[in-house]
């Protein structure tokens, strides 16, 4: 040890979790919390939603305050970003940031999160194409937001949504314009995606699906509008959405394994056994219990990163900690609240239980005669019951939640009382195996 | 300035200097106050913010919303008549608040 600590690149959601978390375990060594954006680490979320609609300033993105981080001992550096990084065998080692300052260290983690997949068509690099992944890409559509009446945004995933929702919300005109066969695809099932496409049509959005999108088009550098399906669709801002990309480009330097994301074990150590990666950036096994064994996931949300970021954090001191609790997610699309418990993925039954009320939407996913997923929107307390019942290992089967008369809570309590009772029935209780 | 007054379910206290206009839950979370999770940064997605306010402080604040009042009856530990999500919750210039913590919020 050379009394450097830990080096953590990357100062958002999953790189400020990760030193939150260290200190709260009693982590002594110092902490370098480091990030290439000019600003103090900010939650990202409400770029596209609240902040976009100014209802919540800047201030309030902030993570934690300035005596927060001193009185924590962690030194959050902002504006720096790393070039390259030299490693020996044992971890340790110097990060170069472009603006030739060495960061050493003894133990590094990678936090580097994902960036926005940049459009690559004719006309792309036009002056009002914009994205939103940080906070600079927000500031500048806020920027220009007022000057413009019409806002083509490509890509139906939930930035794409969340934006375009925001944008009606402030009086603009919106087309969404999506290549895929329906929204948000690689997260909702299809009944959800009805859904929300029939909502934002009411609200005014104009949604072209299955698009062909063959260009933007402009005028002395200017962005004018997108030809989609031989139409041009005018437009004073063309908002991309339309995915991200892991940063990996340290860890494949570095010699760390790469693949869709740096690949991490279940305790977010990379393949060097060293090397820490956290968040949107790693490539780790499905946690979520009953997954296919050996299938691995990337996950790009706020409860991945924190979650993850405290496995990680146990690593550091230690101790091998798995992955708590299910996933799950969270988009505000102007009236709609959709919330996501757990994977829908593969999923070969589903139960709608949505309420006579047309603004609310319940919807639950079985795999193999079990439940795995909840898809709620303006339906907090479905999602949250779901969200407990997959944390707690209780199946809520699937006869029993079709009505949609009958509270979720009452079939998961009722469910729980009898697991424990018949717990209690088998004592001895084993013994936790992994080190808890 | 106010203050809002974290008391943690084991009974412990911590007095933070508030900023008015600012949620409860973000003079929390901002200033490390152990008990509240807020995922979700104040969405109003994640019910982990979840206070049981102080009696007396408990005419001073607004009525909830429905989505809020939904919420509560998912939080982990089970909701009492002073519950609330305290990113619902702004602080008031010179009104001070008492907030208890519950045991857990996920």
């Amino acid at each position: 040890m050379t009394g450097h600590g830990l080096l953590i690149i990357g100062s958002s959601q999953a790189g400020v979790q990760l030193a939150v978390s260290l200190r709260a375990l009693g982590y002594e060594p110092p902490i370098t919390l480091l990030g290439d954006e000019n600003h103090r680490p900010y939650q990202r979320p409400a770029l596209s939603k609240e902040f976009l609609q100014d209802k919540i300033t800047k201030e309030s993105l902030i993570f934690r305050s300035a005596e927060y981080w001193a009185e924590h001992r962690i030194d959050v550096v902002k504006g720096e970003y790393i070039q390259s990084v030299t490693k020996r065998a044992d971890g340790s080692g110097v990060a170069h940031s472009a603006s030739g300052r060495d960061f050493p260290f003894d133990r590094l983690a990678l936090t580097v999160g994902a960036r926005a997949r940049r459009l690559e068509l004719p006309g792309a690099d036009l002056d009002g194409v914009l994205y939103l992944r940080q906070a600079d890409d927000a500031l500048e559509l806020k920027a220009r937001t007022p000057d413009a009446s019409r806002v083509v945004v490509i890509g139906g995933g939930f930035i794409g949504i969340e934006a375009a929702a925001s944008l009606a919300t402030l009086g603009k005109q919106v087309t969404l314009v999506e290549r895929g066969p329906r929204l948000v695809r690689r997260a909702v099932g299809e009944p959800t995606s009805e859904f929300m496409l029939s909502h934002h049509r009411q609200q005014g959005i104009r949604i072209e699906l299955n698009a062909d999108i063959e260009e933007i088009v402009g005028a002395e550098g200017r962005v004018q509008g997108v030809r989609v399906n031989g139409e041009l669709i005018p437009a004073d801002i063309v908002l991309v959405g339309i995915g991200v990309i892991p940063n990996t480009g340290l860890a494949e330097e570095l010699g760390l394994a790469v693949d869709d994301g740096i690949v991490v074990d279940e305790f977010a150590v990379c393949s060097d056994g060293v090397t820490l990666a956290v968040g949107d950036c790693a490539n780790l096994p499905n946690p979520i219990p009953h997954s296919p064994a050996g299938e691995r996931v990337r996950f790009e949300s706020v409860n991945h990163a924190i979650e993850q970021a405290k496995v990680a954090a146990y690593a550091i001191t230690g101790r091998e900690e798995e992955y708590a609790g299910v996933p799950w997610f969270w988009s505000n699309q102007g009236e709609l609240k959709l919330q996501i418990a757990g994977l829908s993925t593969g999923y070969d039954q589903m139960v709608d239980r949505s309420p006579a009320d047309p603004r609310k939407f319940s919807v639950l996913y079985y795999r193999d005669g079990r439940l795995i997923a909840a898809d709620c929107i303006n339906a907090p307390l479905d999602f949250m019951i779901v969200r407990q019942a997959l944390g707690a290992g209780v199946d809520l089967p699937a006869e029993r939640v079709a009505d949609p008369g009958v509270p979720l809570k009452s079939v998961l309590t009722e469910l729980q009382s009898v697991a424990e009772t018949a717990v209690s029935a088998h004592a001895p209780i084993p013994a936790q195996t992994t080190g808890k | 300035m106010s203050k809002v007054v974290f008391t943690s379910a084991a009974g412990e206290t911590r007095e933070v200097e508030a900023n008015p206009g600012d949620s409860v839950m973000e003079t929390a979370v901002r200033n490390g106050v152990p008990g509240i999770v807020a995922e979700c940064g104040g969405s109003l997605s994640c019910a982990t913010c979840h206070v049981f306010v102080d009696d007396a402080d408990l005419a001073s604040l607004p009525e909830m919303e429905e989505m809020e009042d939904e919420m509560l009856w998912g939080t982990s530990v089970d909701r009492q008549p002073n519950s609330r999500l305290s990113c619902q919750l702004r602080v008031v210039d010179g009104c001070d608040l008492h907030v208890t913590t519950p045991e857990t919020q996920v």
